[in-house]
């Protein structure tokens, strides 16, 4: 296959990893040194291996697509078209409705899980009965089946849903949420949070375990009270986590966000009116329904451009605001 | 030193994973060990799975020397399947795909036409429905259906009755169904609906009932001859079928998108009173719904009766050739033959794509399947390009009317003009 | 003072009413019978093992789950040792080319495991890894989302604590699993909890790969029950996904304890 062809840039790099790694060795020879340097590189060769082949290479491979014309059902050549695929997706409205809504789905879902999740994590951080069985609890809508939830919420909120039976009774009038153009995005994304405070909590209750106690202890003999412990303890030492949760949250959520637009929407394709079509519903339906490989390629570079940049951003802005 | 030979290791690693992806892919050869094997691909559905492997195991006894390999998948991931293997260079070499959906393979180069000298057109025509000519392009026909299915009205005969009305006489013009479907509605004080009287689901079957039913119901079409031109709003008919159709859900208020989730859904517990769909249904509704008192009549009509016929149906794929396409083209044969066609309606409620075999009187007058038969002679299966986007585009029309407020004339007119922009597309290339 | 003690409880029992709704719909729905599947009622009034027995009846149920259990667990026994081991090496040693393999890494997790399936594929065929185990698992041996987790965690182990081995004459391998993976522990936890998940629910890659009935994991394998054409056989989708959870609620509530450090270790100084 053509599109594997060029693997140069690849090459070029082993070769100067192997330079700089003689060079180095004659600099330093000192026993712990090169122990250490030894340690490093045997330890990395395997997953070196694994990362280029099982993943670089064939994101290469979509890269290069996305310069071609595919029919993905075709054993033609696929002829080189240059940016063609770009200009096509700029001038897609559906694709442009698809990014914003993405942004959307980013700035609002990973907020609301981090907030929720941070929240989860610091109540049962505080308890000290029933511990793990909330723990639990909190975890369950994690491990759950989306296609399976997906559908009890449709039924949940369906016009004469458990929801819009509570509105009537307070005296509200019934609304349609999945079925509005103007709420659907909104209903989602509240599926999303509850379906990922989980998974948050988790790592949370990973990251608070790791503060020590002690510094707790001394904030509290220096006469600290409790949200100046919070401020100046919990939050800056809990910082590689918060960092950690809001970049993973992003990404995780562009892929999660498929399966739960493609289950809750009402049409199953990111609607009504493709109001709630994300980046990767849309990719998904170029490359599989349209069978149209190469405008697929081409917008997934441009979803992991936008992606790249996204999480740059938050670990620049997110680590730098803590760092002392 | 012993970092050199790491270094060397990692280096043919990592050559031996690029030499293998840059090399040809030879290695799907046959192992030449005298039989020829077919590779049948059909989506998952219990019972057409377990009558096919029946039939698979009657045709390798008839012809020693040809073994067939059945490889089933979801439907709704079928498509995928498919398209994931073809970089690969492998997948079926009969492969059994929904009609709408041929064209684009067509197009893609995906599938060969069928050989003349074994299903000559003369002979096609005169035998099956005409509607298998959905899958005729260029002048070839490029694939054939064992069975076809058509739509008709499914209406719950208890609810019928706690109406007041006469199960036994359906409603059969566009009136009576208004009428029908006002009466068997049930509201709230709050304007909420609780009972359908009229399960309405464009993503379902809706947009067939639109496109095939009640447009050509109406004297209109959506398709020019040559299916170059959509004609739909060329005469006042489009644009009278898509209000007819919109007028449940908004003037009659007798329906209402995504009530109890789907139209089958609320069919089988009840909570809609009539569905349009398909034969294929009858199967699901007698494991799921044993006790649902339901019956089947033929599509309400207007000027002139039609309905919405479609089918799955095996092509053959382009790069089968020698043996291997005589046996794949006997296969194809045998699946065709009567015999088959009417085990196939016994097994999975499809109807026979033969004339002469469907229109048989114990076919015709059989309580459930009758109506879909009578159904037949007037069938229409659309032309899709697109299937999946044509959908989507009267999915849209309509939600801008219901959701937006735009005025439906404007929305049907959008829709036509979207719907020639995807024909156009097609025919461009 | 009794009531702030209170608060937090309060707090938790009214997000968990939230949290456990739509699973206890779930559960219900899946103990009825189709044409019941809108009874309001959370107690099913008819309530039917019909469901369940159609679905375990299936012959190869077992096959599946078992299939499911070695998939998910080699996965996350291979992503526990590397990623921890990368993310610890990106965390704790400086060397070249540290930050350009942490980005490329990093940079694995933004291009959607949809568009990865085409090459996946091919490189499968001519590997002959289709149709196999090994098929199904390889993409996911490691994961950036490990190792990102894993430096963001060793990066908090004080370099001091590491160095006094270095001087006690420790060897590299021995200071990894003998003092920088007990500290932390609780984020080699959560990853296990979320790899073995992750693979556990694993559906379309497994589903392209695999053709025989009998490697088929156990979401692929329920995939079949519920998809004919446009058909909505909720109740069976429910009891698929009831069954299939089960393993992973044993799976966190046996990890989850884990998450609370044993002895903290931390010899800061």
């Amino acid at each position: 296959m053509e599109q594997f062809k060029s693997p140069q840039n690849q090459n070029n790099k082993t070769t100067q990893v192997k330079k700089e790694k003689t060079s180095l060795l004659h600099k330093f020879r000192g026993n712990l040194r090169y122990q250490k340097y030894l340690f490093v590189y045997t330890c990395l060769l395997l997953p070196i291996i694994f990362y280029l082949g099982i993943r670089i290479l064939p994101t290469l491979f979509t890269f290069n697509v996305g310069f071609r014309d595919w029919n993905l059902l075709s054993t033609d050549i696929q002829p080189f078209v240059g940016l063609e695929n770009y200009v096509t997706l700029f001038q897609d409205e559906i694709f442009i409705k698809s990014i914003f809504n993405t942004f959307i789905y980013i700035l609002l879902g990973v907020s609301g899980q981090l907030l929720f999740g941070i929240i989860v994590a610091l109540l049962l951080h505080k308890i000290n009965r029933f511990v793990g069985f909330f723990r639990v609890i909190y975890f369950i809508p994690y491990v759950t089946s989306i296609v399976a939830i997906s559908w009890v919420f449709q039924w949940i909120l369906m016009g004469n849903g458990i929801i819009n039976d509570i509105l009537v009774n307070l005296g509200f009038s019934a609304q349609p949420f999945l079925n509005s153009p103007d709420q659907a995005i909104y209903v989602i994304i509240a599926a999303m949070i509850w379906q990922s405070i989980g998974f948050q909590m988790v790592l949370f209750l990973a990251g608070l375990e790791n503060i020590p106690e002690m510094l707790y202890e001394a904030a509290e003999i220096d006469g600290a009270t409790g949200w100046q412990k919070f401020w100046y303890v919990t939050v800056p030492l809990l910082n590689p986590t918060i960092v950690f949760s809001a970049v993973i949250g992003t990404i995780t959520f562009i892929q999660v966000s498929f399966t739960q637009v493609i289950n809750m929407s009402m049409d199953g394709s990111g609607g009504p009116l493709n109001s709630t079509i994300s980046v990767v519903v849309y990719i998904y339906q170029l490359a599989f329904k349209q069978f149209d490989m190469g405008l697929a390629s081409a917008a997934t570079v441009i979803l992991f451009l936008f992606i790249l940049a996204l999480t740059i951003f938050q670990m620049k802005v997110l680590t730098k605001k803590f760092d002392y | 030193m012993f970092k050199k030979w790491q270094l060397t290791l990692l280096a043919i690693l990592l050559s031996v994973v690029f030499a293998a992806c840059s090399s040809d892919d030879e290695s799907s050869a046959n192992q030449e060990d005298g039989d020829i094997t077919l590779e049948y691909w059909q989506y998952s559905f219990d019972s057409k799975v377990n009558l096919m492997d029946e039939l698979i195991a009657e045709f390798e006894e008839a012809n020693p020397g040809i073994k067939v390999k059945q490889t089933n998948f979801p439907y709704d991931q079928y498509n995928e399947q498919v398209a994931a293997q073809v970089p690969a260079g492998k997948g079926p070499d009969v492969i059994n795909l929904f009609y709408g959906w041929v064209p684009t393979y067509v197009d893609a180069g995906y599938l060969q036409p069928l050989p003349q000298d074994a299903f000559p057109h003369e002979e096609i025509e005169s035998e099956f429905f005409p509607l298998v000519e959905a899958t005729k392009m260029d002048g070839e026909y490029w694939t054939i259906p064992t069975s076809v299915r058509t739509l008709a009205l499914f209406y719950n005969k208890d609810l019928f009755e706690e109406a007041g009305l006469d199960p036994n006489s359906p409603p059969q013009t566009w009136e009576e169904l208004e009428d029908y479907a006002v009466q068997l509605t049930k509201a709230d004080g709050n304007g909420r609906l609780e009972q359908s009287g009229m399960a309405w689901e464009p993503a379902q079957q809706g947009h067939h009932w639109l496109r095939d039913g009640l447009t050509l119901q109406a004297g209109g079409q959506v398709l020019s001859e040559d299916r170059k031109e959509v004609v739909w709003a060329d005469t006042p008919a489009g644009l009278e079928a898509f209000k007819y159709w919109l007028s449940f859900p908004t003037e009659l208020g007798t329906s209402e998108q995504g009530f109890y989730t789907d139209d089958v859904t609320a069919f089988v517990t009840e909570k809609a009173a009539m569905n349009i769909d398909g034969s294929f249904r009858v199967g699901t509704l007698q494991s799921d719904a044993p006790d649902l008192n339901y019956a089947i009549a033929p599509l309400p009509g207007k000027d002139v009766q039609s309905t919405n016929a479609s089918f799955w149906t095996n092509g053959i794929t382009a790069r089968v050739e020698g043996e291997k396409l005589e046996a794949a083209t006997k296969f194809l044969e045998f699946l065709t033959s009567d015999d088959v066609m009417e085990r196939w309606l016994d097994a999975t409620g499809e109807l026979p794509a033969k004339e002469s075999v469907a229109m048989q009187d114990k076919y015709v007058n059989d309580e459930i399947y009758g109506p879909f038969i009578e159904s037949l002679p007037f069938a229409n299966a659309h032309f899709f390009v697109d299937e999946t986007r044509e959908r989507d585009l009267v999915i849209d029309a309509a939600n801008r009317v219901l959701m937006e407020g735009q005025d439906p004339e404007e929305a049907f007119n959008q829709l036509v003009e979207a719907t020639q922009k995807l024909y156009d597309e097609y025919w461009e290339k | 003072m009794r009531f702030r003690r209170l608060l937090p409880y309060v707090l938790l029992i009214i997000g968990s009413v939230i949290m456990l709704f739509p699973f206890i719909w779930m559960v219900s729905t899946s103990l009825k019978a189709p044409f019941d599947i809108f009874n309001l009622s959370i107690i099913p009034e008819n309530p039917t093992l019909a469901n369940y027995i159609k679905i375990l009846e299936e012959s190869m149920f077992i096959k599946w789950f078992m299939n499911s259990i070695i998939v998910a667990l080699i996965t996350t026994i291979s992503v526990l040792f590397f990623d921890t081991l990368v993310g610890y090496i990106i965390a704790k040693f400086s060397f070249v080319g540290r930050t350009v393999i942490f980005i490329l890494i990093l940079s694995t997790l933004m291009v959607p495991t949809e568009m990865l399936i085409i090459p996946w594929y091919m490189m499968s065929s001519e590997f002959g890894w289709t149709d196999s185990y090994w098929g199904v698992l390889f993409p996911g041996l490691m994961t950036g989302f490990g190792v990102f987790l894993m430096r963001q965690f060793m990066e908090q182990i004080p370099d001091d604590l590491l160095n006094a081995a270095r001087v006690d004459g420790m060897n590299e391998y021995a200071i990894f699993f003998k003092i920088a993976v007990p500290q932390v522990w609780p984020a080699i936890s959560a990853l296990g909890i979320f790899t073995f998940l992750s693979n556990w629910n694993a559906f379309l890659w497994p589903l392209i790969v695999i053709e025989s009935p009998s490697l088929r994991t156990l979401p692929v394998g329920l995939s079949f029950f519920s998809s004919g054409e446009a058909e909505s056989q909720w109740h069976l989708i429910m009891t698929g996904a009831t069954i299939s959870v089960i393993p992973l609620i044993l799976v966190f509530i046996l990890l989850q304890r884990h998450i609370i450090k044993g002895i903290t270790l931390t010899g800061m100084k």
